[in-house]
């Protein structure tokens, strides 16, 4: 299955290489459109997405993700592992070559002295640097020769791929920049607007928060790339009108971050001249069990917490049947369309930290209704199941937004079936996610039986959101219900594997101990329950070619082999 | 010099007169059939269409009216759900009859609550020069206050409690209900002061206050009476507040659970897909606005109904 994927997808990119034009500069102008218009191209005075991703066109990392999360060298020759000797058996440095023979765009050859002054950009004590948590650790960087570089971290890194990976840690040029160190990295308004890159654009002009036009770089290390000459990327408007101005007016050629409802995107496709395409990262909604009673008999200090265990989501039954009776497809059809699909797994992605969870995309409303029955829970007269006087009756909130409203009315359905009786609760979304102390609705407070919500984590190593549900780590009145483990979920296994997690580099263990921890608190226990991995959305017109989209970076990562296609 | 209400006051009996008054006001008993179909409706009309308002149809979901074959006989439709159906298959009349209910019995409750606080606070503030300054700032000071916040505060407040007393739902009303009718009363108090004022000079209160009338006598007597067409439009003003700012509640999430239905919130969960899908924000839409407007005649007939001077007017 993942073998041919990867084949599919080696041979798309063999197919796109062999159609594009030999020549740069042949398939004349592109048209992007950003519906937050850029405001600079220095990833590391950046506001945000938008700036990052205008600023990749031009500034290139030492290696980029793929669509799979894979890494893959852009200015390196290759990606350092232990295994290649580039990452140091303890885990404390690694090393980077570039390729040889790379020239900014000014003609001017890139050596180690741009990527360390990267570096010393960013970690200088008063830049302000958006991006310094990229360089979270780093003790030095050194240049070990003109295409070498050392980057030494203060304690080991499992992960050491933040410097210089991906569309947030490019290289600057020192020449152009050096001048512009710490507090007056801002008022380098020049550099900032245009800077000087490796990439397949260079900026011909940048008006902020409004259009900037790119033209190809003359002394890109690829001869025939970019296929276009010329680039206008035109931002501002919103979201419904840039879907319009590719999908149903043909104005222009992409548009990024389509954040529409599935009905209204679908109808936008089927006009015809363009497509949405979707790549998803790590957010998934879910459902959340609370394993702590939250009774508001109880006393304030110790409603909700482990103190006061729930009196029957504590019956790993019972949370199998709720899982088994809901049926993740229509969910994903009513609420999210194409931007969403049907997921069992808490880390639903980069592809090779996925587990092979498939179990609950089958709804089973029979068999989760044997399961109770097994279990012991009866019918009462009035249909809801009960055991020992206990009453399978659940309070089940999430944030106000209508999508989630319409998900609350189907589950409750579902779960009607199955004998339990479900009072519904919504919530403002600035009170639930407002992680007020003082406030009842918020969702770590979590005085309600099972709450839906979304989550997801940065970058594309799991680890510090798999470190969340560690025993200890739960919202208590002791640490002003702060904390991430919000179900209240304790197992010392479970902790030992993020120990060990933590201590492991080998990436293919890696992908094992994250993949046991995912099934741990999913299939193992239903602790967790999710339900959709919630994709982004962006959209092409049909003329354009080589659009791979991509979550893990930069959506333009591979804007020097996109191409016109009749 | 006669007391302008007291003068007719005893022969012929008020009431068969001001009712033959009020049955000339055409608006007004336009206004009152409707009302009266719509209360009925949302009363008794789940005895007729006795569907589920809650029951998903996922099959049959997002199915329009059956008007709609009258421009697009290719339309969704069928005579199973005569209004549609919404996103999730429910079915739009069975939401509009029971969403009715609450509705009309949240802006009754409220308006009720509103009018007794406002009319209380006018009043004495009118009658009273002493009670004047007190009761007017207070006034000020609720119109000052931020109803959203206020609202937040009290649903954090009293939730639980409420909820635990009467049920989730009927907690919910409780909450609604006081809140909505204690942060509107202030506009009622203001109309009712003012009128009272004005009245307080007036002749016939002298006389009245001549002969002895006690305090309590001159209010129930005189001064309500003649400050009804004040009060009864302020109410039917009221009861419009009061739909309307329960629908902002529940599309905030701190009115009822997302299961209950009412006209405000079916209205709020719409609005997404107004294009494709009109009626479902039309139809509750004109729910709320011909009840609205009924109301509003009706409170126009009962005033010129009660009105004397206007009787003598119609009557020549």
């Amino acid at each position: 299955m993942k073998l041919s994927s990867t084949l599919l997808s080696l041979g798309t990119v063999c197919f796109f290489a062999s159609t594009a034009t030999a020549e740069r500069g042949s398939d004349g102008h592109v048209k992007i459109l950003f519906w937050q218009a850029p405001s600079t191209l220095n990833p590391f005075q950046s506001g945000g997405a938008k700036d990052n991703e205008a600023a990749s066109l031009v500034l290139e990392p030492l290696g980029r993700y793929d669509p799979n999360g894979a890494l893959v060298p852009y200015l390196a020759q290759h990606i350092p592992t232990v295994a290649n000797g580039g990452v140091a058996n303890d885990l404390t440095s690694i090393t980077w070559t570039l390729k040889p023979d790379l020239m900014w765009s000014d003609g001017t050859p890139v050596t180690s002295e741009d990527v360390k002054f990267s570096a010393d950009y960013c970690m200088h004590p008063d830049a302000g640097c958006s991006q310094l948590a990229k360089f979270d650790g780093v003790e030095t960087v050194e240049i070990i020769d003109a295409y070498t570089v050392k980057v030494n971290f203060a304690a080991p890194r499992p992960n050491p791929y933040g410097p210089f990976m991906g569309g947030q840690s490019p290289i600057l040029q020192k020449a152009q920049f050096q001048d512009c160190l710490g507090a007056r990295a801002i008022e380098c308004v020049a550099q900032n607007f245009a800077p000087i890159g490796t990439g397949p654009f260079t900026v011909k002009e940048f008006r902020p928060n409004d259009v900037i036009s790119f033209e190809a770089n003359p002394n890109y290390r690829d001869a025939t790339k970019p296929a276009f000459e010329t680039l206008t990327l035109k931002g501002g408007g919103d979201a419904t009108a840039a879907g319009r101005a590719v999908l149903e007016t043909g104005e222009f050629d992409y548009a990024w971050n389509l954040q529409l409802a599935p009905d209204v995107l679908a109808k936008m496709a089927d006009v015809g001249i363009g497509k949405p395409i979707a790549a998803f990262g790590t957010t998934v909604e879910r459902l959340e069990m609370n394993l702590t009673d939250p009774n508001p008999d109880l006393d304030k200090n110790i409603r909700a917490t482990r103190e006061a265990p729930h009196p029957f989501l504590t019956d790993m039954n019972v949370r199998k049947a709720l899982s088994m009776a809901i049926d993740r497809s229509l969910l994903v059809e009513i609420g999210y369309g194409p931007t969403g699909r049907p997921t069992c797994n808490l880390v639903p992605g980069p592809a090779y930290y996925a587990s092979d969870n498939t179990a609950c995309l089958t709804q089973d409303i029979a068999g989760a209704n044997r399961l109770l029955d097994a279990a012991g829970w009866v019918r009462g007269t009035d249909g809801v199941r009960t055991k020992d006087g206990q009453r399978l009756s659940i309070l089940f909130q999430t944030s106000t937004n209508n999508v989630r409203q319409e998900f609350q009315a189907l589950i409750k359905h579902w779960w009607n079936e199955l004998g339990v009786e479900t009072e519904l609760r919504n919530i403002n979304a600035s009170i639930y996610f407002g992680a007020d102390a003082n406030s009842p609705d918020t969702f770590q407070k979590f005085y309600a039986d099972v709450a839906m919500h979304a989550n997801n984590y940065d970058g594309t190593d799991p680890q510090t959101y798999l470190a969340m549900y560690r025993c200890g780590n739960e919202p208590k009145p002791s640490r002003q219900w702060q904390g991430e483990n919000i179900n209240r979920f304790c197992d010392p296994a479970y902790d030992t594997l993020i120990d060990t997690l933590s201590q492991t580099s080998d990436l293919e263990t890696r992908y094992d101990l994250a993949k046991r921890m995912n099934d741990m608190l999913t299939k193992d226990s239903y602790v967790v329950v999710p339900l959709i991995d919630r994709g982004r959305v962006s959209a092409h017109a049909n003329s354009l070619g080589g659009v791979l989209m991509n979550s893990w970076d930069s959506e333009l990562w591979n804007i020097a082999d996109w191409h016109r296609i009749e | 010099m006669t007391d302008p209400v007291a003068a007719s006051h005893n022969r012929h009996g008020k009431w068969p007169r001001i009712w033959r008054a009020f049955r000339k006001h055409k608006g007004a008993m336009i206004g009152g059939g409707i009302l009266m179909f719509i209360i009925l409706g949302v009363l008794l009309g789940d005895l007729l269409w006795a569907t589920d308002p809650q029951a998903l149809d996922i099959r049959n979901k997002n199915m329009r009216p059956l008007y709609t074959l009258l421009w697009d006989t290719d339309a969704k439709v069928g005579w199973a759900h005569p209004l549609g159906t919404d996103s999730l298959g429910r079915d739009a009349l069975a939401n509009l009859i029971v969403g009715g209910r609450t509705s009309l019995a949240v802006g009754a409750v409220a308006m009720c609550i509103a009018l007794l606080v406002g009319t209380t606070v006018g009043i004495l503030a009118g009658l009273f020069r002493w009670l004047d300054g007190p009761l007017m700032r207070l006034t000020d000071l609720v119109l000052a206050l931020p109803i959203l916040p206020l609202l937040l505060l009290v649903a954090t407040l009293f939730r639980a409690p409420l909820r635990a007393q009467f049920g989730p739902e009927a907690g919910m009303f409780v909450l609604i209900v006081t809140v909505i009718g204690l942060t509107s009363w202030m506009q009622t108090a203001r109309i009712v002061r003012s009128e009272i004022l004005h009245l307080k000079e007036q002749d016939f209160i002298l006389a009245a206050r001549s002969i002895g009338t006690r305090p309590f006598a001159l209010i129930w007597r005189h001064l309500l009476p003649n400050t009804l067409s004040p009060i009864l439009v302020s109410a039917t003003l009221g009861l419009a507040t009061a739909i309307i700012t329960e629908s902002a509640l529940s599309f905030l999430g701190f009115g009822f659970p997302p299961d209950f239905p009412t006209w405000g919130k079916m209205l709020a969960d719409s609005v997404q897909r107004m294009d494709q899908y009109p009626e479902r924000v039309i139809l509750p839409g004109a729910a709320i606005s011909l009840t609205v407007l009924s109301v509003n005649y009706l409170g126009d007939g009962l005033r010129d109904a009660f009105d004397p001077r206007s009787h003598r007017r119609s009557r020549n």
